[in-house]
């Protein structure tokens, strides 16, 4: 089921936590909402599951407003944070009671639930566990029985809010990719929140970038990943250098060096030559060029070079100003065959380049 | 430091501190404390108790016995019970729904009933009396009233349970907020989001979840229904066998110098106190 979102607002007294958000979810993907925490991701999920209402706005469901319906009429699998297991009934009446609770004339037979409910637990493969209360659970464990939980109503849309959000690293891996498993089975339309960028572009068909109450960019994860649209958006997805300073005909002047832009690049259309811009390169993007006097890039000093892997990592220092930091990555065997140590001066030039013009 | 955290990880953490010297106060300190708290114990807790026993007792078994089956007595036994039965479950039903409404919504005037509901703590229990002796009472605003409708409240029955409840009114409510206020929304939203309607949320989630706490609430509220003197002795008017609970029925064979009938029923009042303490004790065992 296709889920729009037109124009919501919400505030919460000083604070605009939603600003004229308008989404469009289309049928059987997996959207990720991504941004920091307080961003209003959650806002968004939950006023989509009616827990809370906006204050101007429509969500259409399958093109029905939705404005006077009721939560228990939406037809919506909603999974909390931290789960939100009834902690006083089995995993199996857990994952009954969305059966159990429907009116006499809708409810299924007691075969019927029972034979739901198992085929459900064996769909998130916690069968062994239907006797247990939640609180003998692993995090992963309670997660799936959520999940589970969720599933028995049939919902037309499902809703994560951080579904990994409480678990360790180990484990998010693993459920992260049993999560994109289980979506490709069933094929529901769903959202999840999230903070995560890497958990964003690893899961989800499609990325919703959200920061301060306000969408920043919506695309795939591959098309966000390689070409964020705001500073904003390539901050967040990953670790990214950045350099201020005037746009000139061939690359950024930062201060009185200049970082030119690779041949393989054209420059973006809306710069103005001396204005302000703000450029991002991430580490791999960034070359360490060991002859100083070259007449290009930007100077810095060798902090520390971290050599665990196949890739280096190389922290610098800009020369003159000493508390602004880069990061490259730079395979292992680069950095033995240029000979790079801790404290020598060399120069960094970008094999790609993001411009954006500040302001 | 990682083996570190393994070795103390490898006891258990009150262990540790017991037998560690360096969590340890000196011997002298620790018996000087222990006797204090232990003389302190006997003193004011222990003596007293034993005490109404031994006093109950003093006449033999046979005064015991013919002080607690005076039909004086039982009618007060039977009015302290029925003004429980009837304020228990009016607090129950109000406690649980002020709690619900306090721990799971948000409107404006929530802290003033939260002050509301703690009244019946700050305010004397005797001022709580008068109240209802200048509404209810013949010389009350509505004491015209009910005397032309030959409606009685004040020294009569009704009056006594209204002032109970009055005593008894924040104890499950008390007892519940902050627990419900722990427990937070999440379980009930999870609840309505699978199509449950409110009444079926509060069924089967919110109540089974505080249902330890919900009793722990009635047993406090039963022990001071039962115990309750002053509210009571107000509005009473002391009419022996009719408007007497048992603790005014003990005072007023005290003042009669009918010491060992006295201390005969206060036995009653210590023995149900005694058999409400192992309750509650049985209580926290099992939702611990």
């Amino acid at each position: 089921m296709s889920i729009q979102v037109k124009n919501i607002n919400k505030r919460f007294s000083t604070f605009q936590a939603l600003d004229d958000i308008s989404l469009d979810f289309p049928t059987g993907k997996l959207v990720a909402l991504l941004g920091p925490s307080g961003c209003g991701k959650t806002t968004l999920l939950r006023i989509i599951a009616g827990l809370e209402t906006a204050d101007s706005g429509q969500i259409l469901l399958e093109g029905v407003d939705t404005s006077n319906l009721h939560v228990r009429e939406r037809q919506i699998g909603f999974m909390f944070q931290h789960y939100a297991l009834f902690q006083h009934m089995t995993v199996f009446e857990n994952v009954a009671f969305g059966l159990r609770v429907k009116p006499k004339n809708e409810r299924p037979a007691e075969v019927a639930i029972h034979q739901r409910v198992t085929e459900l637990l064996e769909l998130v493969q916690l069968g062994s566990l239907a006797k247990r209360y939640p609180s003998q659970l692993s995090g992963g464990q309670r997660q799936r029985i959520a999940l589970a939980r969720a599933l028995a109503v049939n919902p037309r849309v499902l809703l994560l809010d951080e579904p990994f959000g409480a678990l360790d690293a180990k484990v998010r891996k693993e459920l992260r990719r049993w999560l994109r498993q289980l979506h490709d089975e069933l094929h529901i339309t769903s959202i999840f929140v999230t903070h995560d960028q890497e958990e964003a572009l690893e899961v989800a068909d499609e990325i919703v970038l959200m920061n301060k109450g306000k969408v920043e960019q919506i695309g795939s994860p591959l098309e966000v990943f390689r070409h964020p649209a705001t500073p904003f958006a390539f901050n967040f997805l990953g670790t990214a250098n950045r350099f201020e300073g005037k746009w000139v005909s061939d690359g950024v002047q930062v201060s009185n060096e200049l970082l030119p832009l690779p041949p393989t690049q054209s420059a973006h259309a809306n710069l103005v030559v001396g204005g302000e811009v703000i450029a991002f390169a991430r580490p791999h993007d960034l070359q360490i060029e060991t002859n100083v006097e070259a007449s290009q890039g930007v100077r810095a000093k060798i902090s520390r070079i971290l050599a665990f892997g196949p890739t280096a990592r190389v922290e610098l220092s800009h020369a003159t100003q000493a508390e602004t930091y880069y990061e490259v990555d730079v395979p292992t065997l680069i950095v033995a065959s240029l000979n790079l140590q801790e404290g020598q001066a060399v120069r960094l030039r970008p094999s790609q380049l993001q411009v954006f013009s500040a302001g | 430091m990682s083996g570190m955290v393994g070795g103390i990880q490898a006891y258990r953490g009150s262990e540790v501190y017991e037998l560690s010297p360096a969590t340890r106060e000196p011997q002298w300190a620790r018996l000087t404390i222990l006797g204090l708290s232990l003389l302190f114990f006997a003193i004011f807790l222990l003596m007293p108790l034993l005490a109404v026993f031994v006093e109950a007792l003093r006449k033999g078994w046979e005064v015991y016995w013919q002080a607690i089956t005076n039909p004086d007595t039982g009618a007060a036994i039977r009015l302290t019970l029925l003004a429980a039965a009837i304020a228990i479950p009016l607090n129950v039903v109000f406690g649980v729904a002020a709690a619900w409404c306090i721990s799971k919504f948000e409107f404006r005037g929530k802290q003033l009933l939260i002050t509301l509901i703690d009244l019946p703590f700050s305010v004397s229990p005797v001022v709580a009396g008068l109240v209802y002796v200048l509404v209810f009472g013949a010389h009350g605003w509505l004491g015209e009233w009910l005397s032309e409708h030959n409606i009685k409240i004040i020294f009569a029955v009704p009056g006594i349970v209204l002032a109970t409840i009055f005593v008894t009114f924040p104890f499950v409510a008390r007892e519940l907020i902050p627990l419900m206020q722990a427990q937070g929304t999440d379980a009930e939203e999870a609840a309505v989001s699978l199509g449950a309607s409110g009444w079926q949320t509060f069924w089967r989630v919110t109540l089974p979840s505080i249902k330890w706490g919900l009793l722990y609430g009635v047993i406090l509220c039963n022990a001071r229904a039962m115990g309750e003197f002053g509210a009571v002795s107000v509005v009473s008017g002391h009419l022996r066998g009719q408007t007497t609970t048992l603790p005014l029925h003990v005072e007023i064979l005290y003042n009669e110098y009918q010491f060992a009938a006295a201390f005969a029923v206060a036995s009653l009042l210590a023995l149900l106190a005694l058999v409400t303490l192992g309750i509650k004790l049985f209580i926290e065992w099992r939702s611990a």
